[in-house]
């Protein structure tokens, strides 16, 4: 069973229309919705949640007023600006103390080092994740609270259902939709993975995120192939993208040309390989240079 | 002022709306900075292309324990939530990659052997681009924690009348801290069902930071009515509509301003900069 990654350090180069249409090619997968922040994927494979179960990516603390002396400590010894008051903040009977719950990084020192005990400090629950079934197989994904953090150990987790599901069902692959940039919930869904195919495309924004994005996957020493989506935007571009992969050693696994059909496929909930075009067509040769053992250069899936 | 440019999906235009606003705004003699907040991926001086004049380091700090004082109690351990210390046989180990820098090892510790020292986590540089005052944080590849450096260049931003701030995508910690004091947000979405469903996670996120917001629709006729419905339901103002112009994405993927490589939609920009400009002052004023 291998892991496959799907990313772009740049936002919306095409990463989950991609996944969505290797979900229909692919014979055997489980998908993974890893972009916990703003998952779209379920627009087009439509799931329906076979089960549910929330996610406790933290703790966090909270003032007892009734207990609250109004010493300060707290305030005092808080790293993130969390905690503020009312009045003189000096335990004069007109203070009172509160902890902003998005700054709380959840850390415990406040409750910790409070003199009175007046801190309650616990874990919260700041998200949920799901198994499901699509017509193209299981699915695991997940959505993230608001103004929540810990996404990184929210991606782990559907990574880990993911892997479970494909092992149980011997599947021979777990197909991950990623998130954009190089931060926390990126490093958690690549971390370990066997490959990373990066969604780029033919802009200098593009090309510059590719940069940072394929350093970030040569840090962690993963396999990374790259395709160029909407190439014929700026052809130009396409080709000083191409010599660059190659000097760096990165793999063209494909090129998918500027087609409004993908849009047109996302309107009727459909993977692009479903709706059809020419778009549709190099999504096809792209996947099946990644998974062509033949020639020693693909990832044998 | 100081106006952030969002979204939840990412591509959908913010880098180009934030920085075209902020030509226009130099353009028309105001005093404007723009920060780019976006410090995994930043692109904003792909554009703005500015000469960076001072470059700094970012760092967290991260707990260092002096051996001849330590005596293996092990509470720095259990203090700490995110698993970045530990008391492993006869050692403390450390792993920076998971520190938050809450200091509540160097706290806790009965002996007094922790000491915490700096670590760079990215980089912090301003400048200028033309008129327009520049800053923009750099996350170091392999970093995970990206709030740190946008906390650090909102910080070192220079002061303006009007401080444009470009975030990342998303509805996370990053969008949090990079949104966090700003007076009115714009939304960048697309009318697609990607651009609906995201711009539905980023209007939850900003009305749980109470902070007023206005939507912009890129690329407005690519795909449906269902993004203006949304925003009729839920009385959300649309500000401006970009139309689907493949100039546009040409001048864009060759790191060329709008406003500069398509003169006729430097109006726009202007438009959008006094509406947005005038909300952001009603709102204040109520």
């Amino acid at each position: 069973m291998r892991e496959l990654v799907v990313i772009s350090g740049k936002g919306g180069t095409g990463k989950t229309s991609m996944v969505a249409s290797f979900a229909a090619l692919a014979d055997k997968c489980v998908v993974a919705d890893a972009d916990v922040d703003a998952a779209d994927l379920h627009l087009i494979l439509e799931p329906t949640i076979i089960h549910r179960e929330e996610f406790s990516g933290g703790s966090r603390a909270r003032i007892l007023s009734g207990q609250c002396r109004a010493c300060g400590k707290c305030e005092e010894i808080c790293r993130f600006d969390a905690i503020t008051h009312e009045g003189s903040g000096d335990g004069g009977a007109n203070s009172a103390y509160c902890i902003d719950p998005i700054a709380c990084e959840g850390c415990g020192v406040c409750a910790y080092f409070c003199p009175e005990n007046a801190i309650e400090f616990g874990p919260v629950v700041n998200g949920e994740l799901f198994v499901s079934e699509t017509r193209y197989g299981p699915m695991v994904h997940a959505r993230l609270g608001i103004a929540e953090e810990n996404s990184g150990k929210l991606v782990s987790l559907v990574r880990t259902r993911a892997k479970a599901i494909a092992l149980e069902r011997k599947l021979d692959l777990v197909l991950i939709d990623g998130s954009p940039g190089i931060g926390c919930p990126v490093i958690s869904s690549i971390t370990g993975a066997d490959h990373v195919l990066v969604v780029t495309e033919p802009t200098l924004s593009g090309l510059h995120d590719l940069r940072r994005v394929a350093d970030l996957t040569r840090h962690f020493g993963i396999d990374t192939r790259i395709c160029i989506n909407k190439w014929d935007l700026n052809e130009h571009l396409s080709s000083e993208i191409e010599a660059q992969a190659l000097q760096r050693g990165l793999r063209l696994a494909g090129k998918v040309r500027y087609d409004r059909a993908v849009t047109k496929a996302q309107m009727h909930a459909q993977a692009v390989v479903e709706h059809g075009g020419g778009a549709a067509d190099d999504v096809r040769d792209l996947w099946r240079n990644l998974r062509d053992i033949g020639d020693g250069n693909g990832i044998g899936l | 002022m100081k106006i952030a440019v969002a979204s939840g999906k990412g591509g959908t235009g913010k880098t180009t709306v934030a920085t075209n606003l902020a030509q226009v705004a130099a353009r028309n003699g105001r005093s404007v900075t723009y920060v780019d907040c976006d410090v995994e991926e930043p692109n904003g001086h792909i554009f703005l292309k500015p000469e960076i004049t001072r470059s700094e380091r970012v760092t967290s700090l991260i707990p260092q324990a002096d051996e001849a004082r330590c005596s293996l109690c092990g509470e720095c351990g259990e203090i700490c939530r995110y698993s970045a210390i530990a008391c492993v046989g006869t050692r403390v180990l450390v792993f920076p990659a998971l520190c938050h820098a809450c200091g509540g090892c160097r706290l806790v510790c009965p002996e007094d052997a922790i000491v915490e020292v700096p670590r760079e986590i990215g980089l912090l540089e301003t400048g200028r681009a033309g008129a327009v005052q520049f800053a923009q944080g750099v996350l170091n590849i392999g970093e995970a924690m990206s709030p740190r450096v946008i906390k650090a260049v909102k910080a070192a931003a220079p002061e303006a009348e009007l401080v444009i701030t470009d975030a990342p995508p998303g509805t996370s910690c990053p969008v949090i801290e990079s949104i966090r004091g700003c007076d009115f947000v714009l939304l960048v979405t697309e009318p697609t069902p990607f651009g609906l469903n995201d711009l539905k996670l980023a209007v939850e996120m900003v009305r749980a930071l109470e902070v007023p917001f206005g939507v912009l629709i890129n690329r407005a006729d690519v795909g449906d009515r269902a993004v203006h419905s949304y925003c009729h339901s839920e009385r959300i103002r649309i500000l401006v509509e970009i139309p689907d112009d493949r100039r546009i994405a040409e001048a864009y993927s060759r790191g060329e301003l709008i406003c500069e490589a398509l003169p006729e939609y430097a109006a726009s920009f202007g438009e959008l900069l006094q509406e947005v400009t005038q909300e952001a002052t009603t709102v204040a004023r109520i």
